[in-house]
């Protein structure tokens, strides 16, 4: 493994609190009769891409935003329940930006870098002014100014909500600044395309194909850089909580296309789903985290014990997270709390008709606060709860296990949001370089808004005002070949004509990915997928059914040129998995654990970033390695205990 | 584990010009723990495995949020159970023999892509009209300098809990989108922050929802009915008054 010297994470000198502020005011500045010259390609319209789109668009850049959905404000985010932190210290709890930087850094397990974390607690404050402005409406206290929680791991009240739908009032208020442009005429919206390539032009981001969902055409459209937006790729598990159109087409593409792929392994596992059912299922969904404020988790002490559970008196239950770590308790951070319940499951003392699932339950806190105080902090998951599993949560415990929630890998980028093509940026859940290798809850919203509202509006001006860019257009001849290599993969995959369907070799790949890239690894296991993975995409592409044509709308083929994506990614994912051979965060390797069995980081060898270079499908990609500097938080063992 | 089969018949539709009709399919062997997409899956997989056509449907999140699915279930926008999506109903609200008649969200103003899938973007050119409020980033004051009473704040998060999903068009005898429309002009106007374009923002929508071809409402209520987020429809109201306010004010 060495360095490289291409992996340059241009973070700015100085004091850390200092080196956003110094680096806004070094940063050149784009004339603003100039930036309507620009034109700039969004590729996602979540919080992250909605947010870049609306704000360049306001600064005077010629956007064209594109979406896979039939309208921006389907976009994944929609989904998220929880809330948004920001270091507001509105409750004079004892927060403030350098307490929010220091738990994303310890939260992420030191694998994060401290610039960038820094500057996203910085902007944190100014995200929750930003959405009020636009009228989301928050949750407010009786005096009428806004309520905040505990959330994920956290000791202070940072966090802001919108009952359970705090992504959907987030993700409005940012599409209503989308609409409000593209009514200006600033932002030319694209929905019902799917990016399908990234083209380089002289080694810079130049602009992207794309395929119309409707009618089947493919289009070139050039810009002077591109922002991919694009969101996790969980899916690649087959089931998650991600939206079913989740993927990872547009950064598999742009990776195949130059960009290095940073720490894919890096995979969160939710600890507070709904259990898997049946065969037939096609998605998780999430009990957001917030329940465990005033759930208490807990597994019959005796193996079988096949009592309902109000039957089961208080000392025959075991609340093992408050047991093993009597002071954050129920409050632990994912990846513990899903370890754990994987943990009491193997013992055999899981519940339910599948053995795969643990308590939550809301019996003393109804009995403390009332079920008018339950309902009205849950009522709506509650419900939800109810409509999927036909079981009272009001009455006895929810059912819960882990499942694949968000991945903090992602497209490399530097200081800046550029991966290192040029011209390309990437923001969101598609990059990876806020959450270290665990994200704390609630970040994740407050990132995507904080790379699209306040960091690309300055680091984009940036590289615009330095770079020098040949005019080009769409019959420049990287336009022509990506659109060709596009439509030869289109014609390919339908002319298989095979046996199984799309569905039958995704959920193949997730099970594997599930049992030896999931919450626990081991070399062994790591070693076999990366075996079986070239072998099922092998035999996909032999024996797939795509029905339909390219010329219409066809859902079919839209899986399935997502899938063939996972297929290739997958590996990749998995030498990440192997390669990494120290546990920290969700990346749990078997072999470097502490007697009581916690994750063991090996600072020594791993204080770094693995990205990894595509080398052609069936090759081993290239590792670069960026070396993580902790000047101002002394990385130390994660103890919650 | 319990399971019934059902007869299902589908409204199947290959392209915008082309006629559509109906198709009968057997769904067999369904877990009423599946969601009414899951048994689709299921069909659609034995029909792409036979070499067939598969039904297309909107989906996407299958938690009731993002507004992709629906359809009419047997006459009913979302299908039978009050305030859930179609993703969120689950096959034991049906039972064993059932026959299921499933037809695309219809509107003048929401032309067929596919079998059930329709063209929504007319709602979002509803929203580009005025269902913003105008604030530039980065020139918010802070988030509490204005307290606004909880009772507001949550009106406000009440009408905003519209997923656009076009159910209320779709069981709308005058396929009017008053209720999607108006849950936004209410949201905005509940606030302070929303005040200073109330007005103009009423005008443009409403005049864009006419141009797009939407009826008007005459009071029918079944958008209320079908709404999965349980969207009242005392936001017509409101809204009603609020376009006659503004429309003679703005003469
Ligand atoms: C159920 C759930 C609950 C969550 N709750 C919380 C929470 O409470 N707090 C929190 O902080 N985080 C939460 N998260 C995480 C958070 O919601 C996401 O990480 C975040 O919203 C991602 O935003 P994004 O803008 O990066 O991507 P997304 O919102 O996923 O948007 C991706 C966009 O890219 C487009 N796109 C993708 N690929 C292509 C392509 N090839 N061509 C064209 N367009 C494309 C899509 O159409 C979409 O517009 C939750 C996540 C889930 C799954
Ligand atoms: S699929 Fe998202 S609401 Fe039904």
């Amino acid at each position: 493994m060495s360095a490289n010297k291409s992996l340059n994470s241009n973070i700015p000198e100085g004091e850390l609190s200092d080196k956003w502020t110094q680096h806004k005011f070094n940063m050149k500045l784009v004339n603003p009769a100039n930036k309507r010259k620009y034109k700039v390609i969004v590729v996602g319209t979540g919080l992250a891409g909605a947010s870049a789109s609306a704000t360049l668009s306001e600064l005077g850049y010629q956007v064209h935003t594109f979406c896979f959905h039939d309208t921006p404000r389907r976009a994944h985010s929609i989904a998220a329940q929880g809330g948004i932190n920001a270091a507001k210290n509105y409750q004079n709890d004892g927060d403030s930006v350098y307490r929010l930087f220091y738990d994303t850094i310890k939260g992420g397990d030191f694998r994060a870098r401290e610039a960038n974390v820094h500057r996203l607690a910085e902007i944190s404050v100014n995200i929750i002014d930003q959405c009020v402005a636009q009228g989301v409406p928050f949750a407010r206290e009786y005096g009428g100014l806004l309520d905040n929680r505990s959330f994920g791991g956290a000791q202070v009240s940072r966090t802001f909500y919108a009952k359970g739908q705090t992504g959907q009032q987030l993700l409005l208020g940012a599409y209503s600044a989308l609409m409000k442009q593209v009514n200006s005429g600033g932002v030319t919206m694209y929905t019902e395309h799917e990016m399908m390539d990234v083209v380089i032009v002289d080694g810079k981001a130049r602009g992207i194909v794309t395929r119309n969902l409707k009618t089947g055409e493919i289009t070139s459209h050039f810009a002077d850089a591109v922002l991919l937006c694009s969101g996790g790729y969980g899916n690649v598990f087959y089931l998650s909580t991600n939206a079913m159109g989740s993927n990872v087409t547009a950064a598999w593409k742009a990776h195949k296309r130059g960009a290095y792929f940073a720490n894919p392994c890096y995979t969160q596992i939710h600890p507070t789903c709904i259990p898997v059912h049946g065969e037939y299922q096609s998605k998780l969904t999430l009990m957001s985290e917030s329940l465990r404020n005033d759930g208490r988790v807990w597994v019959p002490k005796k193996v079988g014990d096949d009592r309902h559970p109000n039957d089961i008196p208080e000392d025959e239950r075991d609340y093992y997270l408050e047991r093993k770590y009597p002071s954050f308790g129920n409050l632990v951070p994912r990846d513990l709390a899903s370890r754990n319940a994987k943990y009491v499951c193997d013992e055999g003392r899981g519940v339910g008709p599948t053995k795969l699932a643990v308590y939550l339950d809301f019996r003393d806190s109804i009995e403390r606060l009332g079920k008018d105080a339950i309902e009205a902090r849950y009522g709506n998951l509650f419900d939800m709860y109810h409509s999927i599993t036909d079981s009272n949560p009001y009455e006895e415990p929810m059912m819960i296990y882990p499942a694949v929630h968000y991945t903090m890998g992602g497209l490399w980028v530097d200081y800046n949001l550029m991966s290192n093509v040029e011209g390309l940026f990437v923001l969101g859940e598609a990059n990876f370089s806020d959450h270290g290798a665990n994200r704390l809850g609630a970040s994740a919203l407050m990132q995507g808004l904080a790379d699209g509202y306040f960091v690309i509006s300055y680091t984009l001006g940036n590289y615009l005002a330095n770079v020098d860019l040949e005019p080009v257009t769409v019959e420049h001849e990287s336009f022509l070949t990506a659109e060709k290599d596009v439509m030869e993969r289109i014609k390919t995959l339908l002319a298989v004509r095979g046996t199984k369907t799309v569905d039958e070799f995704h959920r193949e790949l997730g099970l594997l990915m599930w049992d030896k890239c999931g919450m626990s690894r081991n070399e062994e296991g790591l070693k076999e997928a990366i075996k079986r993975i070239p072998e099922i995409r092998k035999r996909f592409w032999k024996d797939v059914i795509v029905t339909g044509s390219n010329n219409e709308f066809n859902q079919t083929l839209e899986k399935a040129l997502r899938v063939a994506d996972f297929l290739e990614f997958a590996e990749t994912m998995c030498r990440d998995a192997l390669e990494r051979k120290e546990s920290c965060g969700g990346h749990f390797r078997e072999d470097s654990q502490t007697p009581e069995g916690e994750a063991l980081r090996d600072d020594e060898s791993y204080t770094n970033v693995f990205a990894w270079e595509f080398k052609g499908i069936d090759n081993i990609p290239e590792l670069h390695i960026e070396e993580l500097e902790f000047e101002n938080v002394q990385p130390s063992v994660r103890s919650y205990k | 584990m319990k399971t019934i089969s059902l007869n299902l018949m589908v409204w199947r539709q290959n392209g915008p010009d082309e006629k559509g009709f109906f198709k009968t399919y057997l769904a067999e062997n369904i877990d009423t723990d599946a969601s009414f997409l899951e048994m689709l899956d299921v069909v659609n997989e034995d029909l792409i495995k036979k070499g067939n056509e598969p039904i297309a449907f909107a989906h996407d999140c299958r938690e009731g949020i993002c507004g992709t699915c629906g359809a009419v279930v047997n006459g009913e926008a979302h299908g039978p159970r009050d305030k859930v999506t179609l993703c969120q109903l689950h096959m034991r609200s049906f039972a064993d023999g059932d026959t299921i008649i499933l037809e695309p969200f219809r509107a003048r103003a929401l032309p067929i892509i596919k079998d059930l899938v329709v063209d929504r973007s007319a709602l979002d050119r509803i929203i580009q009209a005025g269902g913003y409020i105008s604030v530039r980033t980065g020139s918010a004051p802070d988030a509490n300098s204005i307290p606004i009473a909880k009772k507001d704040a949550d009106q406000a998060f009440d009408a905003a809990q519209c997923i656009g999903c076009a159910a209320c068009v779709a069981a709308c005898p005058n396929a009017s989108a008053m209720l999607m429309m108006s849950a936004k002009v209410s949201h905005l106007s509940s606030l302070p922050q929303g005040k200073p374009e109330s007005k103009k923002r009423v005008l443009s929508m409403v005049k864009q929802m006419v141009k797009e071809g939407f009826g008007g409402c005459s009071n029918e209520y079944q958008c209320e009915v079908a709404c999965p987020k349980g969207i009242s429809v005392k936001y017509i109201a409101q809204l009603n008054k609020d376009y006659l306010f503004s429309a003679l004010g703005s003469e």
